[in-house]
């Protein structure tokens, strides 16, 4: 019934789903969600030096991830400007430094489409393996800084005082972010992925009273953005990203509703 | 030996500073096992500053700092739970340690606040988590317990009450205390030690003989001095953490 790739992008979103859960409710706790979409577009840079120099694209899009993440940390500690004008500086410059090696890469045939919003028939067997392998290792990495980190999340002081070294485990978490942005940008593309991160992670806080409890429905809620997005994407032929992230969106104002009744409950 | 045994935390002339101006300077204090040390001072004086360097938290530009303790517990001045984070009191409980929950009640019916343990954080009143944060703190049962401005926004008989409860804490566990308090009520009658700081250490020493020296005369206003002076005098009674007396 369906193509081979179809599945094949089945099975790499739903794993992509699973470890943005979680890192997506870090991103919300700690109103990450523009450095989420700075590391992002600087992702394009990364797929255009992967073409260039021929290397493997999830790589190269995790290295540049991470030195911009660097950069902004080193940034922020010699300028004077506030968190989010950097933020925007980085996006913007290395977005656009992206383009312009696009335009010299005129050799090459490039799917800027597929770039920007994500294309299921570029995901091989391969991503498949990377991204659960990858994805794995990322959440196994999460579980054994997860206590510092959250605690971290809720006071860094508190948290410092305490023993828990937040400063190390927030290093780590920016280079996890980085990884699953590069582990996504192939399905997602680079404008969409902190939307995968952020939608899902959004509907679970609507929904849920505990911290746990948020994470698994922001996974749940992304596999079901996953997979409803991906066969809407192959019946009306769109490109995946906006497809998975629409889908993201009517499951919200869904998740709304349970609240909305609350409300008018809580009134009377 | 056994006086350096009971050493938790040692301050040698240490300082911080921050973009070339020097927030506090010069602090030199010790905490041991046992024993609380209480910093008063004015706003802006560096009193948070000097606790976070005992807890490690901030670094010293100068001097040394020593550090003994194996389990520190904070109760820091200001803390807001961010509302996009769904955490409750239990969760809230575990943050950094995991505690069963027979001892989180426990510690909860201490600061007397068990009702609250499946409420959502940001729902409490301010008085409210406030008590949460120093049962926290006295569930970890550290050796060093740091408390600033452990009472803010707590109602009056709560205050004595957990007031008496951080004594209580300190004879129980064994553990220094370095308390931070405007309430120099509490601090006069049942603190060991009291530093007066204004960017530096003014004057130090015990109550009583605090009361008497004129930097502190000059840093609380006469009247203050003299009425606190004359408040040393023990309590015949002792109060629950809901205000009523203990029998």
């Amino acid at each position: 019934m369906f193509d081979d790739f179809f599945i094949r992008a089945l099975v790499a979103g739903v794993g992509i789903a699973i470890v943005a859960g979680p890192l997506g409710c870090l991103v919300i706790w700690r109103r990450l969600s523009y450095f989420g979409d700075t590391l992002s577009h600087s992702a394009l840079l990364g797929v255009t030096l992967a073409y260039s120099f021929s290397l493997n694209i999830t790589f190269s899009v995790f290295v540049i991830s991470a030195v911009v993440a660097l950069l902004l940390v080193s940034l922020q500690k010699r300028t004077k400007l506030a968190g989010d004008s950097l933020l925007g500086l980085l996006a913007h410059s290395t977005l656009a430094i992206g383009l312009v090696l696009i335009g010299f890469l005129s050799y090459i045939r490039f799917d800027l489409m597929g770039l920007l919003f994500g294309d299921i028939l570029a995901v091989t067997t391969a991503d498949i393996g990377l991204v659960w392998i990858g994805g794995s290792i990322i959440l196994i990495i999460l579980y054994f800084i997860w206590k510092s980190l959250f605690s971290a999340t809720v006071n860094y002081d508190l948290s410092a005082a305490e023993g828990m070294r937040p400063e190390f485990s927030n290093f780590i978490f920016t280079l996890l972010l980085a990884g699953v942005i590069a582990l996504s940008i192939k399905m997602i593309g680079a404008l969409l992925i902190t939307g995968l991160l952020l939608i899902p992670a959004a509907i679970a806080r609507n929904i849920s009273n505990s911290p746990i409890q948020m994470i698994v429905i922001a996974i749940l809620s992304g596999i079901l953005s996953v997979v409803v997005g991906l066969f809407a994407s192959l019946e009306i032929n769109t490109s995946s990203g906006p497809s998975i992230i629409v889908v993201a969106l009517i499951l919200f104002i869904i998740s709304l509703v349970p609240l909305e009744i609350k409300g008018q409950l809580q009134k009377r | 030996m056994n006086e350096n045994n009971n050493l938790l935390v040692r301050l040698k002339d240490c300082g911080v500073q921050k973009s070339s101006k020097w927030i506090v300077k010069g602090i030199s204090l010790e905490i041991h096992k046992g024993k609380i040390v209480t910093l008063i001072g004015p706003n802006g004086s560096g009193k948070t500053t000097t606790a976070k360097m005992a807890l490690n938290i901030l670094k010293s530009d100068e001097g040394s700092i020593e550090n003994y303790s194996t389990k520190m517990a904070y109760v820091p001045q200001k803390i807001s739970i961010d509302w996009t984070m769904p955490l409750r009191v239990i969760d809230f409980m575990n943050l950094t340690s995991q505690i069963n929950k027979d001892e989180i009640i426990e510690a909860l019916e201490l600061t007397g606040v068990q009702h609250l343990i499946y409420n959502e954080i940001h729902n409490l009143s301010g008085g409210e988590f406030q008590r949460v944060l120093i049962a926290r703190a006295i569930a970890k049962k550290p050796d060093l317990l740091v408390l600033d401005e452990p009472v803010q926004g707590v109602d009056f008989n709560g205050e004595i009450a957990l007031y008496n409860l951080i004594k209580e804490i300190c004879t129980k566990l064994n553990c220094g205390i370095l308390l931070i308090s405007h309430d120099l009520h509490f601090v006069m009658s049942a603190t060991d030690h009291v530093i007066c700081l204004n960017g530096h250490i003014c004057c130090s020493g015990s109550p009583k003989s605090i009361v008497k020296n004129s930097s502190y005369i000059e840093l609380f206003g006469e009247h203050n001095a003299a009425t606190l002076s004359l408040y040393q005098h023990e309590h015949d009674h002792s109060h629950q953490t809901d205000g009523s007396v203990k029998n």
